[in-house]
């Protein structure tokens, strides 16, 4: 009878192995940039508090470059993260049927992308209007 | 006319010899409909009789036949040398699984999940002979037909990173099919399903890599059975919690 020795492959470095696991990592890693956008935008309420000069030096500083730079970063972060979110909640969410119809997960997706660009819509016309 | 030949580059391992597996590369003449799993055929048949692998069906039912093809599961009998053409291919066991030899693996912590699950239906009462099937309604096959499509091959816990980090998670398949007999209306086992759906080592090891349902050669989408059990675990959780001790279902 032969020796059984069952060999194990290390799993080291596994997420450069596939680009598909390339990307989940991209995917997962806007969750830093959102973070960090939440933390910032949460100090600048914080300055509210402290006072009126406060929070306008806080708005004076976003004018710097660095931060016009991350802010574009967070933004990009930001949309890959609802984007891939949009793609994979049809699998998170419990199967939908109109009667005895199934709604299509293709269907889920572009619901979801119909209603982020019709609030996104509103709520730039509320910005830029007011 | 010269037949064209492809490289296939396989990896070896013997337990007996071997401290480690290392490539070995075969020179396979082909034709068009020659699939991954006759090239191999050939190096077994001419070239060399000791390389082990598994097989059966050669038709995409017995789920035998999973290996990784250029470092992506998929099942040999129903890929194709053309298109790797003119390129070659490195095969390799089924990734995460432990070795057995060569590009077999040993698949008996994927069987102990799979009977850990109870796949099998659980009616509320047994029904005698006299009293007929349970019937079901087309509506009714259609909330768990998909997941019933799994056979077994394994190359979703090739995909998966998570089960390759931690083997006590239950993985895609055996989830996926555990959701297949839930979500059955001839069932009426899922309480005893539930405590492994709520484990750290049921759905909450999952972290929506998504790459099981991309591999699955027979269109089941393991991801959704996973995630859609994250809901249910947590209304468990909440329902559980607010039901009064003793209270019956």
């Amino acid at each position: 009878m032969a020796t059984r020795r069952p060999y194990m492959r290390p799993m080291a470095g596994w997420w450069r192995r596939n680009p598909f696991y390339l990307f989940y990592m991209l995917r997962e890693s806007t969750a830093v940039f959102v973070t960090l956008y939440a933390l910032q935008l949460l100090y600048g309420v914080y300055t509210l508090t402290v006072g009126q000069a406060a929070f306008e030096a806080w708005l004076a500083r976003l004018q710097h470059p660095v931060y016009i730079v991350f802010h574009a970063l967070a933004l990009a972060a930001a949309l890959l993260h609802a984007f891939t979110w949009f793609n994979v909640a049809p699998k998170a969410m419990p199967a939908l049927y109109l009667g005895t119809r199934r709604v299509s997960d293709r269907t889920v997706v572009r619901v979801q992308f119909v209603i982020f660009f019709v609030v996104s819509a509103i709520m730039l016309g509320v910005a830029l209007g007011g | 006319m010269t037949q064209k030949t492809i490289d296939i580059e396989v990896l070896r391992y013997n337990p007996e010899k071997d401290y480690k597996p290392s490539y070995q590369t075969f020179e396979v003449p082909f034709a068009d409909e020659t699939s991954v799993l006759q090239g191999l055929q050939y190096i077994k048949d001419q070239l060399d009789g000791s390389l082990t692998f598994r097989w059966s069906c050669r038709m995409e039912i017995c789920g035998s036949c999973g290996m990784m093809i250029n470092g992506v599961p998929n099942l040999t009998c129903s890929s194709f040398l053309r298109d790797y053409y003119p390129g070659k291919l490195r095969i390799e066991p089924l990734s995460h699984l432990p070795i057995e030899r060569d590009l077999a693996v040993d698949q008996t912590d994927f069987l102990q999940k799979l009977e850990s699950i109870h796949p099998y239906i659980i009616p509320k009462e047994n029904q005698s002979v006299e009293e007929g099937p349970f019937k079901q309604t087309p509506a009714q096959r259609e909330r768990f037909y998909q997941y019933s499509e799994c056979i077994n091959c394994l190359l979703c816990y090739a995909a998966c990173p998570q089960y390759g980090l931690d083997s006590d998670f239950l993985g895609p398949a055996a989830m996926a099919l555990l959701h297949r007999y839930n979500s059955d209306s001839r069932d009426d086992g899922k309480a005893e399903r539930m405590p492994i759906v709520n484990a750290q080592e049921g759905v909450w090891a999952c972290t929506l890599v998504g790459y099981c349902s991309e591999v699955c050669p027979k269109g089941v989408d393991p991801a959704s059975a996973v995630n859609r059990n994250k809901v249910n675990s947590t209304l468990d959780y909440f329902f559980r919690f607010m039901a009064p001790k003793g209270a019956a279902e």
